[in-house]
């Protein structure tokens, strides 16, 4: 049993991190906003039923998510398309192939990933449908174990692997994709 | 998948070819479980197999390195600043929650 005094001592660190996912769940800083002081309040409120010593930062996220689902994607009218293309593994990875005979040290491929920029990054992420999106945003950005994510999106973690992998396929076409308008990538598959 | 014309080491375990060595995997093998590798979610024989193999494989080598660059830039590229606005609304938010007489 938790005590709702120390509500705010334990839980306000996370918020840059809640705020980071909000924003690109809701793809806008309004709805970001107020999704983070629900996800607060909520979780203020159901503090009593939060056991400590389990995981804080899990538990807020398990919030988020059901808020964001049951409030921001209701207000959608038409369900999103629940599914990404499939490419094949490491499909950035062959697209910012450089010339193979670069030598030792690090690859050409590893500094062509580095001119990808924050915007480029973040809009590669936010293209991605919900499902997909939340599976990456919470493995990759947030580093949550598949049985955490299992837990806070209340599937089972066959479903979360799958979701993950796909998900992060699904990254690398949008990157590269992004990439190929900024002209970080080449320009079609053909060219290679 | 492997390395087709990336210099594949000629350790015969591609697909069709007969059982690898006990405890060691081919690149299919390694490529498929590089996101599970880096996720550290394999069980601690798998984990193994594919250090061993890692060892050894150079292209693989170079596949790990840009597959855990490019978890670095995912989490590194997308971090935001939480508005000043948005600490005191939630910090005012819970203090009204409190409050004595609002429930």
């Amino acid at each position: 049993m938790a005590d709702q005094e120390q509500f705010s001592d334990l839980a306000m660190e996370y918020m840059p991190a809640l705020y980071t996912a909000a924003l690109r769940m809701t793809r806008n800083p309004a709805d970001a906003e107020d999704l983070v002081q629900e996800t607060y309040l909520k979780a203020y409120r159901a503090f009593g039923s939060f056991e400590t010593g389990t995981n804080l930062k899990a538990w807020l996220y398990r919030i988020l998510t059901n808020t964001y689902i049951n409030t921001y994607r209701a207000k959608k009218r038409r369900p999103e398309i629940a599914d990404v293309e499939d490419v094949e593994d490491l499909y950035l990875y062959h697209h910012l192939a450089g010339d193979p005979s670069a030598g030792l040290g690090r690859s050409a491929e590893d500094e062509a990933l580095d001119r990808f920029t924050d915007t480029d990054v973040k809009a590669a992420i936010e293209s991605l449908p919900d499902t997909f999106r939340m599976a990456v945003l919470l493995a990759d950005v947030e580093g949550f174990s598949y049985k955490e994510i299992a837990e806070i999106t209340d599937v089972p973690i066959g479903t979360v692997m799958s979701r993950i992998h796909r998900g992060r396929k699904a990254l690398q076409k949008a990157l590269v994709d992004v990439g190929r308008a900024r002209g970080l990538v080449g320009a079609s598959d053909e060219a290679r | 998948m492997g390395h087709d014309g990336d210099g594949v080491p000629g350790d015969g375990t591609g697909p069709g070819a007969t059982e690898p060595l006990a405890g060691f995997v081919g690149c299919d093998e390694t490529i498929e479980r590089l996101y599970y590798y880096l996720d550290g979610e394999l069980t601690e024989q798998r984990r193994i197999e594919i250090v061993r193999h890692l060892d050894l494989c150079g292209p693989c080598v170079g596949a790990y390195g840009f597959e855990s660059e490019l978890r670095k830039l995912v989490a590194n590229r997308c971090q935001d600043r939480v508005p000043d606005a948005l600490r005191d609304r939630v910090a005012r938010a819970l203090l009204e929650e409190s409050a004595p007489g609002t429930e």
